[in-house]
């Protein structure tokens, strides 16, 4: 048997297909068909300290090759989590990492704080990359010296692993790891949707509420492999991800230096793509004769740390 | 939910436009309700990407079927339309919360175009409870009432109405509302603007509306299928509808 399972920044997953945060709710609306002790983990809805609204519709739209969305980060608030999903999600032998998003520091630092000490949660994943909200979000992840101030913030609060998730959206994606590295993450997401948008030519007015939105799927698979590539030196375990569709995207990230690998967008049109992909992992090692997952990490980077 | 390789036993031009899909899928049509829609891969490659989402317009228990009836589009409703008998589908289902039939009053349905589709699976199932029901039915012309033959199968009557006169009423079919509210309870599917017009005329009278919106997933986990909820906020619609109580929901604003 090929062993799948990876050690994530300090995460311990049995296989490294999570599911992306805001494209697998809080596990349960995909459940009936994706059992979730199957998949490496569920990365959760993006949550903050209240309950957010999100944006006006139309929230999403395709495109080609892929869609974009602007849900604003609604989300039922941290008490919601705390009482409803994390007991459930724990039920079903769901490896859960929160995502967590605020508009100031101290909201972030509060919802790190709560989540600290409870086994229900595996690790954080500190959401600075959201380019749909007008405070916190992308906010954070666009400027070297703030995303370190959060990530300081944040790191001094919890024990849990801390994973941060950049955004692509910036001159120099490989500058600001670097100060969330020495701001103390423990790992490196990558990477959220790109900034989008699509112009309705019979209304003459953008498809979005928000007029523009973050695009994700296959069409930004090789922007988000090539700023996992640059990220491999900054020496932190990296969480791939972006337009994952089948088993050979998420190799190509593990042999850029993820260590594992996020997919979203892919679940909407195959509800079942984790564990198709986490299956064709497997069946590539026992081809190729790899005892470990653990071996293909950076196995085409020679500039990668990771590995 | 199920998530079933669904295979195609018809998919026959109605109209111009308008198919009629008859998709053998026992697992979904076993627990599929009136009013709820699956989520279809309309074909296997990245263009277009996403599902698209159908109202159930019949459902055979017993023959493990379903029914759609669906109005060519765009990428996507095209092709859904090149599929051929004996192909496989994947096919999600059955979602959302359909209608829900309200005691003691007398069902009347109403239609705009293509909405008449979740309207029949409603009609299906008053007809399997052995209650009385009404239907008036709306469209451009006459030879786009898409629904007129499922009904009559049913052994429904249908009050027609057409923008052009070319059958029934002329006009739109909120038209044929007046006068017809009393001891009525409205179920209607169609375009915004009549689903809106059904709101302002319903008054009183109970009304349930099926809504439509862009949908990612269709299962409540990306939260894009937003719609405004009256008194704020917003309403998933494909877990809190499509078929929402008409006081639930807003056009405005
Ligand atoms: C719950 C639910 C149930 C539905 N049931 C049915 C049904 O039974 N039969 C049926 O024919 N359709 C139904 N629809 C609508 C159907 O899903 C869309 O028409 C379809 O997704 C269009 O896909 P496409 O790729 O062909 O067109 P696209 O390429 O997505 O769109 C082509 C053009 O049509 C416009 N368009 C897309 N969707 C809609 C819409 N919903 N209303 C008006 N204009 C639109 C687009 O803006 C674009 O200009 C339902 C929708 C929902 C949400
Ligand atoms: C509908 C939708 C909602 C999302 N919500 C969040 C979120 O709440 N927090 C976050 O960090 N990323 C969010 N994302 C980004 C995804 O987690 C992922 O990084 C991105 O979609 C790229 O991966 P993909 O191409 O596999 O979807 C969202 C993406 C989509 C499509
Ligand atoms: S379509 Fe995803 S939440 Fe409704």
């Amino acid at each position: 048997m090929a062993d799948l399972a990876v050690n994530l920044a300090g995460i311990r997953l049995r296989n490294p297909v999570l599911a992306a945060s805001g494209t697998f709710g809080y596990g349960r609306e995909y459940a009936a068909v994706v059992p979730l002790d199957q998949i490496g983990g569920v990365i959760t809805k993006g949550t903050s300290l209240e309950a957010w609204t999100g944006n006006p519709p139309p929230r999403t739209v395709e495109t080609a090759a892929g869609m974009l969305n602007a849900i604003g980060l609604e989300n039922p608030g941290l008490k919601h989590l705390v009482e409803a999903d994390l007991p459930w999600l724990a039920s079903q032998g769901a490896t859960v990492v929160v995502n967590v998003v605020g508009r100031t520091v101290d909201e972030y630092v509060a919802v790190a704080e709560a989540l600290d000490a409870r086994p229900a949660v595996a690790g954080l994943e500190l959401n600075v990359s959201c380019p749909n909200v007008d405070k916190g979000g992308m906010a954070f992840g666009v400027h070297p010296e703030s995303a370190y101030a959060l990530v300081r913030a944040v790191r001094k609060r919890t024990r849990l692993p801390l994973l941060v998730k950049l955004t692509p959206n910036v001159t120099d994606i490989v500058r600001i790891a670097e100060q969330v590295r020495d701001a103390g993450a423990d790992g490196l997401s990558a990477v959220n949707t790109l900034v989008g948008m699509a112009i309705d030519i019979h209304c003459r007015r953008p498809v979005l509420g928000n007029a523009t939105g973050g695009l994700s799927g296959p069409a930004i698979k090789p922007v988000a492999l090539a700023a996992v590539w640059r990220l491999a030196r900054v020496g932190l375990p990296i969480l791939g991800g972006g337009g994952i569709s089948f088993w050979q995207d998420a190799v190509e990230f593990l042999m850029a230096g993820a260590t594992a690998v996020a997919v979203g967008t892919a679940t909407f049109v195959r509800p079942r793509a984790m564990l198709e992909i986490a299956q064709g992992m497997e069946e590539y090692l026992k081809c190729q004769g790899i005892e470990r997952i653990t071996d293909l990490v950076g196995a085409a980077n020679p500039g990668a740390r990771t590995g | 939910m199920n998530l079933e390789q669904a295979r195609v036993e018809e998919n026959r031009l109605l109209a111009a436009d308008h198919r009629r899909m008859v998709l053998h899928a026992p697992a979904i049509a076993a627990s599929a309700g009136a009013g709820q829609f699956v989520h279809l891969r309309a074909h296997d490659s990245f263009h277009p990407l996403l599902r698209r989402p159908l109202s159930v317009a019949r459902c055979d228990r017993t023959a493990g079927t379903l029914v759609l009836i669906y109005r060519v589009l765009g990428e996507g409703t095209a092709r859904l339309a090149d599929r051929r008998p004996g192909d496989g589908i994947d096919v999600l289902g059955p979602l959302g919360r359909g209608f829900r039939l309200a005691p003691g009053l007398t069902p009347l349905l109403v239609a705009g175009g293509v909405g008449v589709a979740p309207l029949i699976s409603l009609a299906e199932e008053c007809v399997r409870m052995g209650r009385a029901v009404e239907v008036v039915a709306g469209a451009r012309t006459a030879s786009l009432l898409v629904g007129e033959a499922d009904l009559r199968e049913l052994g429904v009557e249908c009050c027609s109405a057409t923008d052009d006169g070319s059958r029934g009423y002329r006009g739109p079919v909120t038209g044929l509302l007046g006068g017809r509210l009393d001891g009525r309870a409205l179920y209607a599917a169609g375009p915004a603007g009549m689903l809106r017009q059904v709101q302002q005329l319903a008054g009183a009278t109970p009304a349930q509306l099926c809504i439509e919106a862009a949908m990612a997933c269709g299962v409540g986990a990306c939260r894009g299928c937003a719609c405004r909820a009256r008194g704020g906020g917003y309403r998933l619609v494909c877990t809190e509808g499509p078929v929402f109580d008409s006081h639930e929901v807003t056009y405005d604003g």
